[in-house]
C-alpha cells in the first residue's frame, strides 16, 4: 500500500515549507499592489509583478467548503471517511488543507467556522492543516 | 477562405459500443470513432488534411495509425472539453486555409484501461504540493468540493441536487445506447452509496470505455455529405485554474460563463433561441453551475429549474438528452459524448429526438472547473 503523497518543495516554494517547518504558516503579497496570494510563485497574479515578498500570516481561516471522502486515496485507507477541506484565510488566499480535531460529520463541520492553523509531520515536510479555534475548539471539546 | 466562411460538423460517430469494452485499447477506440465518423461524412481517410485529439495517445500517433500525414495538428489537452476546443480551433484554421478537412478523436479506456495512462500529480507540482497531501483522489474528491458552499449560500438541496440524475435518467431510458436506463427517485438517489458527501455514487459519472470523432470542414466544399450539415455558429473556450482549491467563487465558474458569452456573441443568439442543450456532467452540480453561468436562469435558481421538471422529457429546456454523463455514459473526458448528441438532435436522429431543434448549445468541462469550450450548432447557416 503506497504511503500518503509527500509534497516535494521546487525553489520557488521552499519559503513556504521553511515556514511549516518552523509552525509558521508562510504567504507572499505583492509590494507594487499590495496583494496577498497563495499558491506560491515569484509573480504576483494581479498585477503581474515580480516585486513580491513573503510574510508570515495570522493562521486564522474560515471553513469555505469541503466534501467527506468515503474513497480513500492512497495511504488514507486506515482513516475511514475524511474530510478534505478549502478554507478562507484570513488574508485573503484560500487553501486546500485537512482538518484536525473535527470528526468527519457533517453536523461537526459547519461552514464558516472558525479555524487556526496547526502542522504536522509528513515525510520530509510540515504540513499545514487546520483546527478548531477559540470558543469553536471548546464547542468541538465538549 | 475568410472569416465569413461557414463551417460545419460533415461527419459524426461515437465508437460502434460504448460501456465495459476490454478488447480495445485507447488507440483502438480513437481509431474505431474516426473511421465511423470519416463514413458518416461520405469521406475517406485521403480527404482528411488535419487532425486533433489528446495526448493519450496524441494526435501523431493517431494520424500515424490511420496514415495520414497531416499538415495541421492540435493536440490540445485541458480535459474533458478539449474536443470542443479542438472544434473552435478547427473552425479557425479552415478559415485561415491551413486545412480543408479536419478529423477530432476521441477515445479513452476509462473502465478497462486498457493502454490507458495512469494519472498522479507529480510532487512537485503545485497540486501534488498544495492538494494531493491532503488525500484528493481524483474527480471525486475535488470536482465535488465547490458543492456544499453553494448549497449553504443559494439554499440549494441535498433533494434538488439528487433530482438532477433522477431527470437525466428519464432521458437516458429512451435510450438504447445508455449505460443505466432504469426509473429512479430521488429517494434512490439519497439511499445509494455516499462516495464524498454531499455526493451519493448515482450523482457522480459512469467509469466506461469508449470513444466518437467529428469530421469539420467548410459549408461549401464540393461534392455534398450524405447527412444534414450542422452548422457551427458561434464557439468559446476559457481557463480558469488549475487547482479546483483556487477557483475564484465556489458559486459560479467563471470560465463556463465567459466561455459561454463569446460563443452566444459570435452566433448572434440568447438563451430564447437555444432549443436544445448539452452540459458536462461529471457530477450532478455541473448542469447546475452550467445553467446559471450561460444566463439560462438566474444564480441560485437552476436547483429549482431541474427539481420543478423543466429539463426533463416534456420540459421547456430539454438537457443532457443523450442521458448525460451520469447515465448515458463518460469515458473520463466526455466532451466528445456531448457534441455528438448535439449533432444527432440537429440532425434528427437522437434516440430521444426532441423533435426539430435549431440551435443546440454544448457547453464542456476540462478537469475540475479547469476550463470550459462552448458551441453553438445550428441547423441552418448563420
Ligand atoms: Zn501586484
Amino acid at each position: 500500500m503506497a504511503d500518503k503523497a509527500v509534497p516535494v518543495p521546487t525553489p520557488e516554494t521552499q519559503p513556504f515549507w521553511d515556514g511549516c517547518a518552523a509552525d509558521e504558516l508562510r504567504l507572499q503579497r505583492c509590494t507594487d499592489c499590495g496583494k496577498p496570494y497563495f499558491y506560491p510563485r515569484p509573480v504576483c497574479p494581479d498585477c503581474g509583478s515580480r516585486n513580491v515578498e513573503w510574510f508570515t500570516a495570522s493562521g486564522r481561516a474560515t471553513l469555505y467548503s469541503y466534501v467527506i471522502n468515503h474513497r480513500p486515496a492512497p495511504g488514507f485507507a486506515d482513516d475511514g471517511p475524511y474530510a478534505i477541506a478549502v478554507v478562507q484565510l484570513e488574508e485573503g488566499p484560500r487553501m486546500m488543507t485537512s482538518l484536525s480535531g473535527l470528526p468527519a460529520t457533517p453536523e461537526a463541520l459547519v461552514l464558516d467556522m472558525p479555524l487556526e492553523v496547526t502542522f504536522e509531520p509528513r515525510g520530509d515536510v510540515s504540513l499545514p492543516l487546520f483546527k478548531p479555534s477559540g470558543s469553536a475548539a471548546t464547542e468541538a471539546n465538549r | 477562405m475568410s472569416s465569413e466562411t461557414g463551417v460545419i460538423i460533415a461527419g459524426a460517430a461515437e465508437t460502434d459500443q460504448i460501456g465495459r469494452l476490454p478488447g480495445q485499447s485507447t488507440l483502438e477506440l480513437h481509431i474505431e470513432g474516426a473511421l465511423n465518423a470519416v463514413a458518416d461524412a461520405g469521406l475517406t481517410l485521403r480527404d482528411i488534411d488535419g487532425i486533433a485529439t489528446v495526448a493519450a495517445p496524441g494526435p501523431v500517433q493517431v494520424a500515424h495509425a490511420l496514415g495520414i500525414m497531416p499538415d495541421w495538428i492540435d493536440g490540445t489537452g485541458v480535459g474533458g472539453t478539449s474536443f470542443l476546443l479542438h472544434v473552435r480551433h478547427a473552425v479557425a484554421a479552415i478559415r485561415a486555409g491551413y486545412a480543408k478537412t479536419i478529423l477530432i478523436t476521441h477515445g479513452e479506456s476509462g473502465r478497462s484501461r486498457v493502454g490507458a495512462v495512469p494519472f498522479r500529480a507529480a510532487p512537485t507540482s503545485p497540486p501534488g504540493q498544495f492538494e494531493a497531501p491532503y488525500g484528493t483522489f481524483g474527480p471525486t474528491t475535488t470536482f465535488t468540493i465547490p458543492a456544499l458552499r453553494y448549497m449553504k449560500d443559494y439554499g440549494l438541496t441535498h433533494e434538488q441536487l439528487a433530482y438532477v440524475a433522477v431527470a437525466q435518467r428519464q432521458w437516458a431510458a429512451k435510450n438504447p445506447r445508455a449505460a443505466f436506463r432504469d426509473p429512479i427517485t430521488v429517494d434512490d438517489v439519497l439511499a445509494s452509496r455516499m462516495v464524498a458527501y454531499p455526493f451519493h455514487l448515482l450523482e457522480c459519472c459512469l467509469v466506461t470505455d469508449g470513444g466518437g470523432a467529428l469530421v469539420v470542414t467548410s459549408a461549401d466544399r464540393a461534392g455534398g455529405f450524405p447527412k444534414p450539415p450542422v452548422h457551427i455558429l458561434g464557439t468559446g473556450e476559457r481557463s480558469e485554474t488549475p487547482m479546483i482549491s483556487q477557483m475564484a467563487d465556489f458559486t459560479e465558474s467563471q470560465a463556463f460563463r465567459l466561455a459561454g458569452q463569446t460563443a452566444f456573441a459570435e452566433a448572434g443568439i440568447s438563451t430564447g433561441d437555444v432549443d436544445h442543450l448539452m452540459i458536462y456532467d461529471a457530477f450532478a452540480h455541473v448542469p447546475i453551475y452550467g445553467l446559471e453561468a450561460l444566463g439560462f436562469v438566474k444564480k441560485g435558481e437552476a436547483g429549482a429549474f431541474i427539481a420543478d421538471g423543466n429539463t426533463e422529457p416534456g420540459g421547456r429546456l430539454p438537457l443532457n438528452t443523450n442521458g448525460g454523463g451520469l447515465s448515458y455514459t463518460h469515458t473520463g473526458m466526455y466532451g466528445m459524448f456531448a457534441i455528438q448528441e448535439g449533432v444527432r438532435q440537429i440532425r434528427g436522429e437522437a434516440a430521444a429526438q426532441i423533435g426539430d431543434p435549431q440551435i443546440s448549445v454544448v457547453l464542456g468541462n476540462g478537469g475540475m472547473f479547469a476550463t470550459a469550450g462552448v458551441l453553438v450548432l445550428g441547423r441552418q447557416p448563420r
